[in-house]
């Protein structure tokens, strides 16, 4: 059509062109530049960039606090999406089909809804702002976890959460998945209302009990929603910057139990200027959320039988 | 509909149930209830505690953590306002965060539009190039990026963190809505052109009211996005007097003034989190199906 023809190269570089512009400034000059940088010894000075090779990547492998970091993610890369996921799932099955209405057993529960708004909350607040707010939960004297605990009379209990070095972290984690159960379990619960009721009633007739339909039917129902949870979960496990950060002593303590890479890179840039050093663990933890990705999306690959 | 699974359901030639299904007990169905009231308790007493707290006085909330305030102290809530700048924060954070999803949008909308509705060469090429930022960390951009908005004169100003905000909500943008214009139908499209509608014109005055839908889910994933931005400003905006919300709280609760201020610190979660539960509350449907559609394309 020559009238869809006219003017169409004229309109097109219109419309990509700002963006891509400044998508090409923010984003990907400072990606390329990254890779360059991790090569160097810069410290901010200009002129002063003298190309040092790998010794960067050398001196993180010797880096204790590095490694510290490096361990602590790659726990809560385990932790936080398995247990999010385990939850979510539960929550979402219990919601869809723990209620009992008529003779069949798969019937939502009462107050389904509510549920779901309630639980979804935390997902909408920054975690900056949880982070804050669970800091005085876990406030030693004051906060809510020991207050209560010492109100139920288990005051042995009691702890200073983000002060023991073999808590620290699990206090953490704990709240990454306090906040993000929610999401996951409205997400999991909008997957389950698709699944077509017979397949569910034929897996009731044979005489499947609730926690076999959950684990034999329908999980494997939802498999790509489960997979696609677990990369999601897994780039925030691997963050985690924001919350330590506010939360913990140091921050990254005590005794750097808390550290993560985010937290290490952040401290070289911005405290201590050694850009050079900071690029380069950027592109260690580029190489990670890769690699995590390409194993998540891999290995939770199943043998899939088409069903009707 | 066709639906996978890792192994077909038995057939139903399989043994019979025995007698009347196994049906479980009140006890399982008490446990479900339990369980999920459990979990709305573990997610709301916490917040509830803070707004709560807020409304309390330094006293109160030492002595009696579990009673309501004897008397609310709304002074807690002014003075976190003004004293401790949240309202500073507060209307820093709405300028950027409103600039920043318009560019964003407009941008945005403009180029998913441009790679799902026109074929000529390179087309691929960019999409991916689009695309690929949603893969990246920002972690690996963070110290050039610095450098960048640096000598770009625009450290620690509204539009140095809009254009910043905008470059990075722009990949998953686009993704979204690429997706959502192939699905329009062209028909209309083409009657547009027809009638003398030029290329623009048929995108603003025929494509984007059509991609509302699409729209409304994206634009309310970048609120959110946007709003909660932490790392960024924390990098790129070090002048106190532009901090946006959730900076500014995090930087007040670690100084030293403010430590003992449980009160006033308080306060300002509450006034952080007010609006977010008040448009929750408000569009709560909206906001859940728009972040799961997000996260699932």
């Amino acid at each position: 059509m020559a009238a869809m023809r006219h003017g169409k190269y004229r309109f097109l570089a219109g419309a990509i062109l700002p963006g891509l512009l400044l998508y090409a400034v923010f984003v990907l000059s400072p990606y390329a530049q990254a890779f360059y940088l991790s090569l160097t010894d810069w410290t901010g000075v200009s002129g002063q960039v003298t190309f040092v090779g790998l010794e960067n990547y050398q001196r993180l492998l010797d880096d204790r606090s590095f490694l510290a970091a490096l361990r602590n993610n790659g726990l809560m890369l385990l932790v936080v999406p398995l247990a999010t996921i385990a939850l979510g799932l539960l929550l979402a099955a219990l919601v869809n089909f723990g209620g009992r209405r008529g003779s069949t057993m798969l019937a939502g529960i009462r107050g389904a809804e509510f549920y779901k708004i309630a639980y979804f909350f935390p997902q909408l607040l920054s975690l900056p702002i949880i982070a804050m707010l669970w800091q005085f939960v876990y406030h030693p004297n004051e906060g809510l976890l020991n207050g209560f605990l010492r109100a139920v009379g288990l005051d042995a209990l009691a702890r200073a959460w983000l002060g023991e070095p073999g808590l620290a972290l699990w206090a953490v984690m704990a709240v990454l998945v306090w906040s993000s159960v929610g999401f996951y379990m409205v997400l999991f619960s909008a997957a389950m209302e698709s699944i077509p009721r017979d397949v569910l009633e034929a897996a009731v007739l044979d005489g499947a009990g609730r926690l076999a339909t959950l684990r034999r039917v329908i999980v494997p129902l939802l498999w790509d929603n489960v997979q696609v949870a677990f990369v999601y979960l897994g780039v925030l496990a691997l963050d985690g910057f924001a919350i330590v950060q506010i939360m913990t002593v140091g921050p990254g303590g005590p005794d750097g139990a808390t550290e993560v890479i985010g937290l290490g890179l952040y401290r070289s840039a911005f405290t201590y200027g050694k850009f050079g050093y900071a690029a380069a663990m950027g592109v260690a933890l580029f190489f990670l959320t890769l690699a995590f990705a390409a194993i998540a999306l891999r290995a939770s690959r199943r043998e899939r039988v088409e069903l009707s | 509909m066709t639906a996978l699974v890792d192994r077909p359901a038995r057939p139903a030639t399989g043994p019979p149930p025995s007698g009347p299904v196994a049906r479980p007990g009140r006890v399982t169905d008490r446990a479900a209830h339990l369980f999920l009231v459990g979990w709305a308790v573990l997610v709301t007493v916490p917040l509830l505690w803070a707004v709560l707290s807020s409304l309390k006085t330094d006293r109160e909330i030492l002595t009696s953590p579990w009673t309501l305030p004897a008397q609310p102290q709304f002074d807690n809530w002014s003075r976190a306002w003004t004293q401790a700048s949240i309202g500073t924060y507060f209307v820093n954070s709405a300028i950027v965060v409103g600039c920043a999803l318009v560019l964003t949008m407009l941008l945005g909308s403009l180029v998913a539009y441009a790679l799902a509705r026109y074929t000529f060469s390179g087309n691929r090429l960019l999409y991916y190039l689009f695309v690929a930022g949603i893969l990246f960390p920002v972690f690996l951009a963070l110290v050039p990026l610095f450098f960048v908005v640096k000598q770009l004169g625009l450290i620690g100003t509204y539009p140095g963190l809009i254009l910043v905000y905008s470059a990075y909500a722009l990949p998953f943008t686009v993704f979204f809505l690429h997706s959502f214009f192939r699905t329009l139908p062209t028909a209309i499209a083409e009657a547009a052109f027809l009638d003398g509608c030029s290329h623009a014109g048929v995108f603003f005055r025929v494509m984007l009211p059509l991609a509302r839908p699409g729209l409304v889910s994206i634009a309310i994933f970048n609120f959110l996005g946007l709003w909660n931005q932490y790392l960024l400003p924390l990098v790129l905006n070090p002048d106190p007097d532009r901090y946006v919300l959730a900076q500014g709280l995090a930087a007040l609760s670690v100084s030293q003034g403010y430590r003992s201020d449980w009160s006033g610190l308080f306060a300002g979660l509450t006034i952080a989190m007010l609006p977010v539960l008040a448009a929750y509350v408000l569009f709560q449907r909206q906001i859940r199906s728009g972040l799961t559609a997000g996260a699932v394309k």
